[in-house]
């Protein structure tokens, strides 16, 4: 439905975007996620209309949206500010886009006490923004932006000025809210996690290229370039070539992955291998695999990391498993995985 | 409070106070010397009545309060408030969209732009006003193009018109610094969120811009009408003794009617109806 192609955007000598091309389907939960600076931002900000590209099209189902003024596109946008009318209570600040598109009196009040129902604010309709707390206000704001039923909701950081545990609770009542109004949600977010856990499909910025786009679960597995592997998820990295079923390290052998498809052998790779899928055991206890000396265990409740000292390796390689560990700092230990559960990737950092 | 409490000799909340009274000293003398003794002088004056020769006479009246509602100084007032609040409209139009413009400029311009707004306070008030004499008057700069393009010269000095003209000038920049800050503290995205859920710019600058730069709307009202409203020297320039202001009479029953006591019934008037304004201010802008 929404179709960007060939968006470019320059500021001076820098180029925030650089011939980005994404499609998004109807009903679509779709992440932009990238560290800051990537050019996220701006391309949310083009497809709202405060931005204008210097090259590339914008359309929404076939409609072009760049020869239209930011009021006149039936699109919502929620600020990662959250941007309430300070002035305005909340029901007046939910009201606001309804009035300028001069619906009745009558209709407005309904679809605001709907709305302010489904975020769960009835009883606050008379507060002015200043008297909520964060989580109330990022809940006027979707209010806000989804009364008007746009076609499309762009989030940016909808979740970032929340605390952790406000922070889950949104989390899910974002997808639900989702599930419910059937709009198309596209969120702007340096939080790989939270695009993890909301989106059906998340595009990866670079300096404002489009890295990779997929579902979360094949991004995590099957990253392609270097850059998607090490910002997504936390990794464990390996240089070398590629090899049948392996890559090839000076300093280590055969490590055992598996390689993308089209990747040729001989040539240059890293490999990607997750901390939960490295089985770690006393030194001795089984042949192969690398030797390292235990660094550090950090206890999560949940899982507990092990980062692991190995000698040859820069970074430290990084465990993860159940529960808590009986692993002693020092201890000498021996680190393997199955070739299905690495990633044999093209390029070297 | 107890008293071993008392007896500590600097206890923090003692300390704070004593350190704020340090720093408030210096001005809070120059204001009880230089501004509330003599405001007491002319208030003390008022009840009092005049010499034959000047001076004050110390017997009890309250004659200088009934001349007061006289409507020969009734006009005065009128006029003056008049002569403010078109000074102070006119302020606003032009004020609003220079100052609005300037909050939208890059920064290297704001700045520039804002010097260029306090640059004329760098001169003297009298030589400014003096400029617009020669620009106004029959053979000034204006009726002289006039003239060359064929046109007839026009009465442009010594009427309200140049009054106006010349307050307009004088507090034009007290106008915009005020709106100026008040413009640049909105934050732009609630702007962009206007626009985002179908606002006009012009519903945008109704619904959002307008009502949140209010209080600075106030305050530079505020600004230009206060010295306006008491204003003599621009009307005994430029209104040639034609357009006379509450400020004129001030000055004429000190310094050339040496009535004192009814200079003081004036002065007070004054007072009165500004401290009336700013309470009000402050009143709307807490409601704001």
């Amino acid at each position: 439905m929404l179709k960007i192609d060939g968006i470019t955007r320059r500021f001076g000598d820098v180029t925030a975007l650089d011939d980005v091309s994404l499609e998004i389907g109807q009903g679509e939960f779709f992440a932009l996620l990238g560290p800051s600076g990537c050019g996220k931002t701006t391309l949310l900000r083009i497809i709202a209309g405060f931005e204008t590209p210097d090259g590339g099209t914008v359309t929404l189902d076939g409609e072009d949206l760049l020869g239209r003024q930011p009021n006149r596109r039936p699109i919502s946008l929620m600020f990662q500010s959250y941007a309430l009318f300070p002035h305005m209570t909340v029901a007046k600040n939910v009201a606001y886009g309804l009035e300028r598109e001069k619906l009745p009196r009558q209709e407005i009040k309904k679809r605001v006490g709907e709305v302010l129902e489904t975020v769960g604010l009835s009883a606050h309709g008379d507060r002015k923004p200043a008297q909520l707390s964060g989580g109330q206000r990022q809940r006027v704001a979707l209010a806000r932006s989804i009364v008007k039923r746009p076609r499309l909701l762009l989030l940016d950081e909808p979740l970032s000025a929340l605390d952790k545990k406000v922070r889950a609770d949104m989390q899910l009542e974002l997808k639900r809210l989702q599930n419910e109004v059937g709009i198309t949600f596209v969120v702007v977010t340096h939080d790989q996690e939270e695009a993890m856990s909301l989106a059906d499909r998340i595009a990866v910025f670079e300096h404002g290229h489009v890295r990779q786009v997929d579902e979360p679960v094949a991004l995590y597995e099957r990253p392609r370039t270097p850059f998607v592997a090490d910002f997504v998820g936390a990794n464990n990295l390996f240089e070398g070539t590629t090899g049948a079923g392996a890559l090839l390290t000076e300093d280590f052998g055969p490590l055992p992955g598996t390689p993308l498809d089209g990747l040729e052998e001989g040539a240059k790779a890293l490999l990607g291998v997750r901390p939960e899928k490295i089985r770690l055991v006393e030194a001795g206890t089984v042949a192969g695999g690398l030797k390292g000396a235990v660094l550090d265990v950090s206890f999560y409740g949940g899982v507990s990391h092990i980062s692991v000292d190995v000698p040859g390796h820069v970074r430290p390689v990084l465990v993860a498993v159940q529960g808590a560990s009986g692993v002693q700092p020092g201890a000498e230990v021996d680190l393997s995985w199955e070739a299905p559960d690495a990633v044999i990737i093209p390029g070297a950092r | 409070m107890k008293p071993q409490a008392d007896a500590r000799p600097a206890s923090p909340a003692r300390e704070r106070r004593l350190g704020a009274f340090v720093f408030l000293a210096p001005g809070l003398v120059y204001l009880v010397v230089l501004m509330l003794v003599p405001l007491a002088l002319v208030l003390s004056n008022v009840f009092f009545q005049r010499g034959r020769f000047g001076g004050i006479v110390y017997e009890f009246t309250t004659e200088n309060f009934t001349r007061l509602i006289d409507p020969l100084y009734l006009g005065v007032v009128a006029d003056s408030l008049k002569i403010a609040t078109l000074t102070t409209l006119i302020a606003l139009l032009l004020g609003y969209p220079t100052a609005y413009l300037i909050a939208q400029l890059p920064s290297k311009w704001r700045t520039i732009a804002l010097v260029a707004i306090v640059l004329p306070f760098w001169t003297n008030f009298i030589i400014r006003v003096y400029a617009w004499i020669i620009l106004l008057n029959g053979q000034g700069l204006v009726n002289s193009g006039l003239k060359a393009l064929g046109f007839d010269p026009l009465e442009l000095l010594y009427n309200d018109g140049a009054v106006v003209t010349g307050l307009l000038y004088s507090y034009l920049p007290l106008m915009v610094l005020p709106l100026y800050a008040a413009i640049d503290k909105l934050d732009p995205q609630l702007r962009e969120a206007s626009a985002n859920l179908g606002a006009s710019p012009f519903t945008t600058f109704r619904k959002v811009t307008l009502p949140l730069t209010v209080p600075g709307v106030m305050t530079g009202s505020l600004f230009v009408f206060v010295p306006t409203f008491g204003n003599f020297v621009i009307p005994e320039m430029l209104g040639g003794g034609k357009s006379i202001m509450v400020g004129n009479l001030i000055r004429t029953e000190f310094l050339k009617a040496r009535d004192w006591p009814f200079g003081s019934a004036l002065a007070t008037a004054l007072v009165a109806v500004l401290v009336l304004l700013l309470v009000a201010q402050a009143w709307a802008a807490r409601r704001a």
